[in-house]
């Protein structure tokens, strides 16, 4: 049975998992440069290895207020685009397999910001993980749409 | 080197490659004899090697290559069919084709190298019937056949050069190019000497051409300079790092790191640079042709040639220069017969030099014409639109000199053909502001122009200064900063405000500022006193960056930016600082648009005030002077000389004092004394303002000079004390404008007298 990886990491309690392809590393870091004038899903940049990395606050992305940088936060960079782009997150999860056939598509009920962002979703034995283009996540370019934490609520309950 | 010099060591290198491939093919074509196209490309090989040695005057070289080339074409029509004596005959021809290329390496000649027994050995080869040489054949076959196996060997290790995928074994090769382009500038020099002292046998350690030098993708050398390039910070890290810890071994490594380092970021610096004569040898014929067309005569002189910079950089400003070039022929240079009615020569020098200077490169374009018409060029740009009248009327003649780097100006009284296509110095300015660098003009009516074009070494590396605003530390492209200037707030010097745009008072100019912390949204530290102001140029305009500390000036890494910050605008990219930490770098022209609003507050204000003067007040230009707590105005014309004296060197002459001054006595008056402040307390030097009037000088001394201003007199009071007539407020402070010539006759009373004595004498 065709089945993906998935590294997987958590933002404001919802699982989120991104195809174990595109993640180049994952690393805490805490030396970010802000950028003024920037979106404020733009975090900041950071060196790593001499390369420099924008750090996209998936916070903001998802609807939800910016991350405080000055305490160290999770990157999980990848690849967009022969990009590197790291995705801030509040924890890293595991790499978890998981078999095609447990795709949905993401239910009519998702609102806002994560519609957007996601392609699908997974059920696990006792939570959702939501497949994240990480694409869409690392464009900070399309405004975020409002979102309440409510919505957020809603989405997490779907 | 000269020219043939060049081209002989271009054919070795080309031949040398070509024989490493023929030996290839050789050994191939015994595997496969029928092969025509093995054969067509053997024959191409030795026929350019032929046709090439007969221009170059090796006889030898082309018999021996032309022997070779009749059984090739025989072999290649099918007239005969490939055999192993055949196969020897054309190894051994492609080995005396290579002792006697070695031997024009080592010497620029062909020595004594006997070609005779292998072209008999070719011939004897050739089944033709008309020249049947079956004696000869034997003899220096067996000679000749160890040679084959040995040749296919030695092909090996100058095969090209396959681009290494690992990064790692990059840096390694990066050693061996810069060492190979080192030795291939000395060999033919070597060659062009023609020093044949050396064995003629090319038996010694000397690389021959065909080793030194290789071919590299462009693409492997960007790479090369990105490693160094975080090499050199890394570098920056550690040299940090171990100046905390006092481990005199490991001092030592670091320094010797660094020095490695440098020299390594140089080298491959090296590598891609290319010298400046590569886009100027297009020149003189564009001069040529142009100066024909126009009735003039041109003589164009190159001074620096050899100059190197990065040819990325090369590239980009081919155009720009020769559109300078084609600007001063067709605009600058006048036609002989207006030079002959001017006294000039009728012949004028366009003179191009270029030049390394302070990590820049700086490229001149100087014409000894008609020179900029600063009036025609104010009128012109009235006339376009390009300023207001009145902005006009603040600049100086440099200032509305460099008003035809703005859009929409030209001073071509016609659109020729020649530079007026639309296309003005704004684009060149653009051109050459995108790749870093800058561009300005200075002009003498009459006599010439010169245009300066200072561009960076290399994209990738550049000059910085670093500073700091908020929390965060910013680079600024140095080639933009003009000065630096501490905002002192304990001597009372203060950021100003004109209808709420913030100044500073420049040497009596009003420089618009910009507030860094304000452009970029960060919370703005309230203060006007105790900042720093860069004073940065771009767009043709000066303004002041007002930051908070000034860091240093270093050399950066340019990282280019990501497609989300691009759009930013106010960054041009970042790198990564000596602590590890990214900085963004500014990008100066989206500041000075920026900056372009604030100035047009300030012009309105200036405006406004203008207009609700009265008609006759003019604009004064005055130094104010410090004497105790009081501040004197003098009229700037009144100023000739400002100057500084050692207190000791004023001597008295009876009641008056004096100091030796250029060979004549100067009369010195105190403003002190004169205007009665006695408790001034004096330094080892006093500063003094001079006078001179037709060869007459006195000296007002003062306490300090505070500034010069530039004023409508607002408010004037008539409460004139001895030697002054009157008061004002400049600057927000009282301050009395000196009587200068009640103050000149009381340090030389017969200083106006005698002027006209003099006058009524002349």
């Amino acid at each position: 049975m065709p089945s993906r990886q998935y590294a997987t990491f958590e933002v404001a309690d919802q699982l989120f998992g991104v195809d174990v392809a595109q993640v180049q590393e994952v690393l805490r870091f805490h030396e970010y440069t802000r950028v003024p004038l920037a979106p404020t899903s733009v975090g900041g940049l950071f060196n790593l290895r001499g390369q420099v990395i924008d750090a996209v606050d998936l916070r903001v992305q998802l609807g939800l207020p910016p991350r405080d940088l000055s305490v160290p936060a999770m990157n999980v960079i990848v690849s967009v685009d022969d990009e590197w782009v790291s995705l801030l997150v509040d924890r890293i999860g595991e790499v978890i397999e998981l078999d095609d056939e447990a795709f949905e598509p993401p239910p009519d009920t998702l609102a806002g910001a994560y519609r957007h962002l996601i392609v699908g979703t997974f059920k696990l034995e006792d939570r959702l993980m939501l497949a994240l283009d990480a694409r869409r996540a690392a464009d900070t370019t399309v405004p975020v749409p409002a979102q309440h934490a409510d919505e957020a609520r809603m989405a997490r309950s779907a | 080197m000269d020219e043939l010099g060049d081209i002989i060591q271009e054919f070795l290198v080309e031949s040398h490659e070509n024989l490493d491939q023929l030996d290839r093919d050789l050994v191939a074509l015994e595997q496969d004899p029928g092969s025509r196209e093995m054969l067509s490309s053997i024959f191409r090989t030795i026929h350019t090697i032929k046709g090439t040695s007969g221009f170059l005057a090796f006889h030898r070289l082309e018999t021996l290559t032309h022997a070779g080339e009749s059984l090739l074409s025989r072999l290649r029509d099918g007239a005969q069919r490939m055999n192993p004596a055949s196969a020897d005959a054309l190894l051994a021809m492609v080995d005396t084709v290579r002792t006697l290329l070695g031997s024009i390496e080592e010497s620029g000649g062909e020595g004594d190298v006997d070609v005779e027994p292998v072209i008999a050995m070719v011939a004897a080869c050739i089944e033709d019937p008309a020249a049947p040489k079956p004696a000869q054949a034997s003899a220096p076959a067996p000679k000749a056949e160890p040679r084959p196996a040995e040749a296919v060997e030695s092909a090996e290790p100058t095969a090209p050069v396959q681009a290494p995928e690992q990064p790692e074994a990059a840096e390694a090769l990066a050693a061996e190019v810069v060492e190979s382009v080192e030795t291939a500038e000395a060999v033919p020099a070597r060659a062009a000497k023609g020093q044949a002292s050396d064995e003629p046998t090319g038996q010694n350690n000397k690389r021959s051409i065909a080793d030194s030098s290789i071919r590299v993708d462009v693409d492997l050398l960007d790479t090369l300079m990105r490693l160094v390039g975080e090499l050199v910070l890394t570098r920056n890290q550690i040299v940090r790092g171990v100046s905390e810890i006092s481990d005199p071994a490991l001092v030592r490594t670091t320094q010797r790191l660094n020095l490695i380092t440098s020299e390594l970021q140089e080298s491959v610096m090296k590598t891609r640079m290319q010298p400046i004569d590569h886009i100027w040898s297009k020149l003189p014929r564009v001069v040529r042709d142009l100066s024909g067309a126009m009735g003039k005569q041109v003589k164009l002189a190159m001074e620096g040639k050899e100059t190197e910079l990065d040819r990325s950089l090369l590239e980009a400003v081919k155009d720009p220069l020769t559109h300078l070039v084609r600007n001063a022929v067709d605009h600058g240079i006048e036609t002989s017969a207006e030079r002959v009615a001017k006294g000039k020569d009728p012949q004028g020098t366009l003179t191009l030099r270029a030049a390394h200077e302070g990590g820049h490169v700086v490229v001149e374009i100087k014409d000894d014409g008609a020179g900029i018409d600063v009036d025609r060029v104010a009128q012109t740009a009235l006339d376009r639109g390009v300023v207001t009248r009145d902005q006009l009327s603040r600049m100086d003649s440099r200032e509305i000199i460099a008003l035809v780097f703005r859009p929409g100006f030209s001073t071509a009284k016609k659109v020729t053909n020649v530079s007026g296509r639309g296309v003005g110095m704004d684009v060149v300015k653009t051109n050459i502001e995108q790749i870093g660098g800058a561009v300005d003009v200075d002009s003498t009516l009459g006599a010439g122009t010169t245009w300066r074009l200072t561009i960076p070494l290399t994209l990738a590396i550049i000059q910085a200064l670093t500073v700091e605003c908020g929390a965060e530390r910013y680079a600024i492209p140095q080639v933009g900063v003009d000065e630096l200037v501490f905002v002192d707030g304990q001597s009372g010097q203060t950021i100003e405000h004109v209808s709420g745009a913030p100044v500073y008072r420049l040497r009596g100019k009003l420089l618009p500022l910009v507030r860094l912390d304000e452009t970029l949204g960060l919370p703005v530290r309230n203060s006007d006193r105790d900042v720093y102001i860069a004073v940065l140029q771009a767009d043709g305009r000066r303004f002041g960056l007002v930051v908070d500390r000034v860091l240093n000036t270093e050399e950066i890494v340019v990282k280019p930016l990501s497609g989300r910050m691009k759009d930013v605008g106010v960054y041009a990219g970042s790198t990564i600082v000596g602590d590890g930490k990214v900085a963004l770098i500014l990008d100066i022209p989206s500041l000075a648009r920026r900056a372009h609003l604030a100035a047009e507050a300030v012009e309105r204000a200036q405006v406004d005030q203008a207009d609700s003067r009265p008609r006759d007040s003019h604009i004064e230009r005055l130094l104010i002077a410090g004497i105790g707590e009081r501040r004197v105005a003098i009229p700037l014309d009144m100023v000739t000389r400002l100057e500084e004296f050692p207190v000791q060197r004023i001597e008295r002459v009876g009641s008056r004092e004096v100091v030796q001054y250029r060979d004549h006595i100067l009369p010195v008056i105190r403003l002190a004394s004169l205007l009665g402040c006695y408790d001034v307390e004096e330094g080892e030097t006093v500063p003094a303002v001079v006078y001179t009037e037709r060869g007459r000088s006195v000296a007002l001394v003062v306490q300090q000079i505070v500034d010069i201003v530039e004023d409508h007199i607002e408010s004037r009071s008539d409460l004139d004390d001895d030697g002054l007539t009157g008061s004002a407020v400049i600057q927000q402070r009282v301050t009395e404008l000196l009587d200068v010539r009640r103050a000149i006759l009381a340090a030389d009373p017969r200083f106006y007298a005698e002027m006209s004595e003099s006058m009524v004498g002349a």
